[in-house]
């Protein structure tokens, strides 16, 4: 177990992990739609983009970020950048936090991103309806908003114990 | 406090610009960029067009290998349940068969009819039918549409019919060399023209973002009409872009004008891609 813990390849894939999981999902629309719960959804990409930004930016360029928002516009079919641009605006919340926090606080990382996804799909709505004259389902949004600020905890926990295992293998 | 702004300025400052945590790029610049993407993308140069055309064809079949672990599960998912509501469905289908055949005969004897009437008024329906597998079929929140293996190699163009059987899913509305992009009846953008029977009132039906549809643009007086009969919605043909007659789906009694589109979107693997030219002499 001990020497699995110090291979080189563990190392390595862990510290691209979240960078996998972000193209995985992109290209997937991972959200359990199979699940076929009405209104359910939920968007992980946030999420994910939120966590790593904000507690180990490292392991999560600004650039795969923005590639993997233009992934995401061509799967679900709207006009290419928007999710590029809402998913940066999300890094500059993340960014604006880290250098305002001395001491990262669980519970006003988790308000922060209500008000930040609130405000990232309000722009999309913004764009999409009022620029391209895309109808969009405003209750789907605020749904899809609402359970993605509920989740946060669970995938806080599941990213924080990958996050451990990266810094402890980078410091092995 | 103005030592509060300051602070403000320096975070907001290192936060846009500065690039550290190992960033090869600035916030800042790769925001600026994702704006003249967006603006880029709004235009229809040719050598715009051939980027997006290259980038859908390239994401689209990356996209396709990447959801096979899902697909399975969802195929897995689907084949279970399938399985434990066989027996109810068995009996269901009993039913009707004993219908069908006489279903059958009087369909032949009106399409005979029909196709008399049109030659009476030197009327045709010529179609050509394409028939292509969903490659990618997300269902998004926020837009209903399907990814379709074939673009126009296959001489497939916007605005072409996509029907499940004989019922209408949709329509052709982005298409590339080798893969389309065909909207769904549920999505909020897609309105058909149709017509109503067994009243035969003209109505546009709109998708709604959910499983069903809506019907639009009626007079309210017809719209109570619709209250007390099963009524069935099938293309009127009068956007010249669809045949007349595909059904799209069935408006139980009592349900306002509510939409039940005959085809479960969550379900389609291969779809016909269709055109069709109305009233040309023969």
């Amino acid at each position: 177990m001990s020497s699995l813990n110090k291979s080189p390849f563990l190392r390595i894939f862990l510290s691209y992990l979240p960078l996998l999981i972000l193209f995985f999902s992109v290209f997937n629309e991972f959200d359990f739609n199979y699940l076929k719960l009405d209104y359910f959804s939920f968007n992980f990409v946030h999420l994910l983009i939120f966590f790593w930004t904000l507690r180990n930016p490292e392991h999560l360029g600004y650039l795969a970020i923005f590639f993997a928002g233009i992934i995401n516009d061509v799967v679900i079919g709207i006009p290419i950048g928007i999710s590029s641009f809402c998913y940066l605006l999300l890094c500059s919340v993340t960014a604006y936090i880290r250098n305002i926090t001395l001491s990262p606080n669980f519970i006003k990382d988790w308000i922060s991103l209500l008000f930040t996804i609130l405000l990232i799909n309000s722009i999309q709505v913004i764009i999409l309806d009022l620029i391209f004259l895309i109808k969009v389902d405003y209750m789907a949004y605020l749904i899809n908003s609402g359970i993605t600020f509920i989740f946060y905890p669970i995938f806080f926990i599941i990213f924080n114990f990958l996050n451990e295992r990266i810094s402890y293998q980078k410091n092995d | 406090m103005a030592t509060g702004r300051d602070d403000f300025v320096i975070a907001i400052r290192s936060a846009f610009l500065k690039k550290k945590d190992k960033q090869k790029f600035s916030l800042l610049s790769l925001i600026f960029l994702s704006i003249f993407v967006i603006i880029l993308s709004n235009f229809n140069f040719k050598a715009i067009k051939i980027i997006k055309l290259g980038i859908n064809e390239v994401i689209y079949r990356s996209s396709y290998i990447v959801s096979i672990p899902e697909n399975k599960i969802s195929e897995i998912i689907t084949k279970i349940k399938l399985h434990l509501y066989l027996h109810e469905s068995y009996k269901k289908e009993l039913i009707k068969i004993e219908n069908t055949e006489q279903i059958k005969l009087l369909n032949d004897f009106l399409n005979a009819e029909n196709k008399k009437l049109r030659e009476l008024i030197d009327e045709s329906i010529s179609s050509e039918e394409i028939f292509a597998k969903v490659l990618i079929d997300k269902e998004s929140p926020y837009l209903k549409s399907v990814v379709l293996n074939k673009g126009t190699r296959d001489k497939v163009k916007i605005g072409m019919a996509v029907i499940d059987e004989v019922y209408l899913v949709g329509q052709i509305i982005e298409v590339n060399y080798t893969n389309s992009r065909a909207l769904l009846l549920s999505d909020l953008n897609s309105k058909i023209p149709s017509v109503l029977e067994p009243d035969d009132i003209q109505a546009v039906v709109s998708g709604t973002g959910n499983n069903f549809g809506i019907i639009e643009h009626t007079q309210d007086e017809y719209k109570e009409g619709l209250q007390d009969n099963e009524i069935i919605a099938y293309t009127s043909g009068l956007g010249g872009l669809f045949r007349p007659g595909i059904p799209i789906g069935k408006i139980n009694k009592g349900t306002a004008g509510k939409i039940n589109f005959f085809t479960d979107f969550t379900q389609l693997n291969y779809v016909k891609i269709v055109s069709y030219k109305v009233g040309e002499e023969k």
